[in-house]
């Protein structure tokens, strides 16, 4: 009894810590949807340039703090140039545009990143030692438990920049209401290209955390993929719901592969995440924590 | 302090909506814009506050000076820094935001002190919304939700306001309420106002100078009194007969005699 429950706590603790890690990249997406309402399908390939990038600077035999603030510097410039380039000229346009654009996006990068920075797996070693943290019974890697502490770090620098700061604010009055938004004297624009610039922040620390993870390659993007389950079950617009729901995945997914694996033989862990999702959709279509339209009786 | 001079507008390059409108907002005065639904009053508030251009319209014709400055053409955001704010229609408070971020948002082209000092002098002319502050503005009635458009459109520090017609929908004793404050705003704040309205019985009492619009054009305009008295606009907009007395809709076949200016 006592080896069962031990057991069901490590999967716990290791579903949890992968799950902040996939909440991180959520994160960067919810900031897009929340602010621009645009829908980016190219977030796990931002993650993936992201780590590219890192491990080319490091190749040039720099100090990896070093790497990592040119990877940072050079995501925002990355962020604010493609709401520039590519989604102004889309303002306006039918949703499906813009989900269109940022698929393109999407292609080009997984073409054109390996094609400049270099095809071959290579490792993105991070200084934290291979020492398994332990908690309890249950044990972490060292990256996991570090991708998780970024994750909440993010959460928490988040949370206060849009309730108390007055840029933040502006942002969700954006997010709100983009006419009205304007008429108070809001450049709108500027805010959406600010989302961007934010995702390009969170891509650039979640690129070295997955990287270091995962090792750096064309396969980084799809931790993109798992952005959606996270996504749909937390909320599309709602920071909050990015961490619970990146949580609960990561739970789920844990899980599965404990107790479901051994009876199928293995592989659960893939799509337990969508099963999850379509339920979600089925039953609470906007989320756990995404925002219905507010309606006064 | 505002003037308009023969503006055009046209919406997605073929839809002439306003074919030269000349408005004239005074120095510290309200000026009211009458007229039927979709006669052009709210789309020339836009015209002028620059939001136009988000809809797809375009001023092609005329110019909006503000004090010395041409407006049109101006990004709506640019608009405002230069102080003059529009009220929508139908409240359009942020929903999700709480009543004291709505007005942190107002506030945006202002510095931090300013918004502070903004934050009390709308608690003051509104102290309902203090009660409310830290609501979420979305789940306000929907008189303090006016009130709370108004309040934010002052955290810019205006010197023009538009205000598209802010009587739609509320109590007549929450209409009375809420022009009361409006005129104490305009004495005390020495604000210009530009005030849109389908009440006009209301618009008419409040304010100084009056133009009627119809179909895209300004058909009467005069000072508020004589609007008042004008037989057309009493029995038209007030519904009083020529004595004076509340028209009887028994007597008159009255769609049959309503009088157009245009035709």
């Amino acid at each position: 009894m006592r080896e069962d429950l031990e057991f069901a706590f490590a999967l716990l603790m290791s579903g949890a810590s992968i799950g902040l890690m996939y909440s991180l990249i959520a994160l960067g997406f919810v900031l897009v949807y929340k602010a621009t309402d645009a829908i980016n399908f190219a977030q796990g390939e931002f993650v993936m340039l992201a780590g590219m990038i890192v491990v080319t600077v490091l190749g040039f035999q720099s100090p990896l703090i070093a790497a990592i603030a040119v990877v940072v510097m050079v995501m925002i410039g990355f962020g604010f140039g493609l709401e520039k380039v590519v989604l102004r000229p889309l303002l306006g346009r039918p949703v499906v545009a813009v989900i269109m654009a940022t698929i393109g996006v999407a292609a080009v990068l997984r073409g054109w990143g390996p094609l400049v920075l270099g095809i071959e797996t290579r490792a993105l070693p991070l200084p934290i030692g291979d020492e398994p943290i332990h908690l309890g019974p249950a044990t972490l890697p060292p990256i996991q438990a570090l991708g998780a502490v970024v994750a909440v770090l993010f959460f928490v620098v988040f949370s206060w920049f849009f309730k108390k700061s007055r840029m933040g604010v502006a942002m969700r009055a954006v997010a709100d209401n983009q006419q009205v938004a304007q008429a108070m004297g809001i450049n709108v624009e500027r805010y959406f290209a600010l989302a961007w610039a934010m995702a390009g922040i969170v891509s650039a620390l979640g690129g070295v955390i997955w990287g270091s993870m995962l090792g750096v390659d064309v396969q980084l993007a799809l931790v993109g993929l798992k952005v959606f389950p996270v996504v749909i079950l937390g909320g599309l617009d709602s920071i909050g719901g990015a961490l619970i729901g990146g949580l609960i995945i990561g739970i789920v997914e844990s899980l599965a592969a404990g107790y479901l694996d051994p009876y199928v033989g293995g592989g659960t862990k893939d799509f337990a995440p969508y099963v999850l999702m379509i339920l979600v959709l089925m039953i609470r279509p906007y989320g756990i924590f995404g925002r219905r339209q507010i309606e006064r009786v | 302090m505002l003037a308009i001079n023969n503006i055009e507008v046209v919406y997605d390059r073929v839809i002439l909506v306003l074919k030269g409108v000349s408005i004239d907002v005074g120095d510290g005065a309200i000026t009211t814009l009458l007229g039927a639904n979709g006669a052009g009053k709210t789309t020339t508030l836009k015209a002028i506050s620059g939001v136009l251009r988000s809809e797809r319209g375009e001023v092609t014709k005329g110019t909006v000076q503000l004090a010395d400055r041409r407006i049109d053409g101006m990004r709506a955001h640019d608009v405002t820094r230069l102080g003059l704010v529009q009220v929508f229609e139908g409240r359009r408070v942020f929903e999700n935001l709480t009543t004291e971020e709505n007005l942190v948002a107002g506030g945006h082209v202002q510095t931090t002190p300013t918004v502070k000092q903004g934050i009390d002098l709308v608690y003051s002319y509104f102290p309902r919304l203090k009660e409310r502050r830290n609501q979420v503005s979305g789940y306000l009635s929907g008189g303090e939700q006016q009130m709370l458009a108004i309040g934010r459109a002052l955290m810019s520090q205006p010197k023009v306001v538009l205000l598209d017609e802010p009587s739609l929908g509320l109590a007549p004793m929450l209409v009375e309420e809420i022009f009361g404050i409006v005129g104490r705003l305009v004495k005390q704040e020495k604000l210009s106002v530009l005030l849109v309205e389908q009440n006009a019985t209301m618009a008419l009492a409040v304010a100084d100078h009056g133009y009627v619009m119809e179909n895209g054009r300004i058909v009467l305009e005069g000072p508020a009194e004589k609007l008042r008295t004008n037989s057309d606009i009493k029995e038209f907009y007030l519904g009083l007969n020529d004595g004076g007395a509340r028209k009887s809709y028994r007597d008159t076949k009255h769609y049959k005699r309503r009088k157009r200016w245009l035709s």
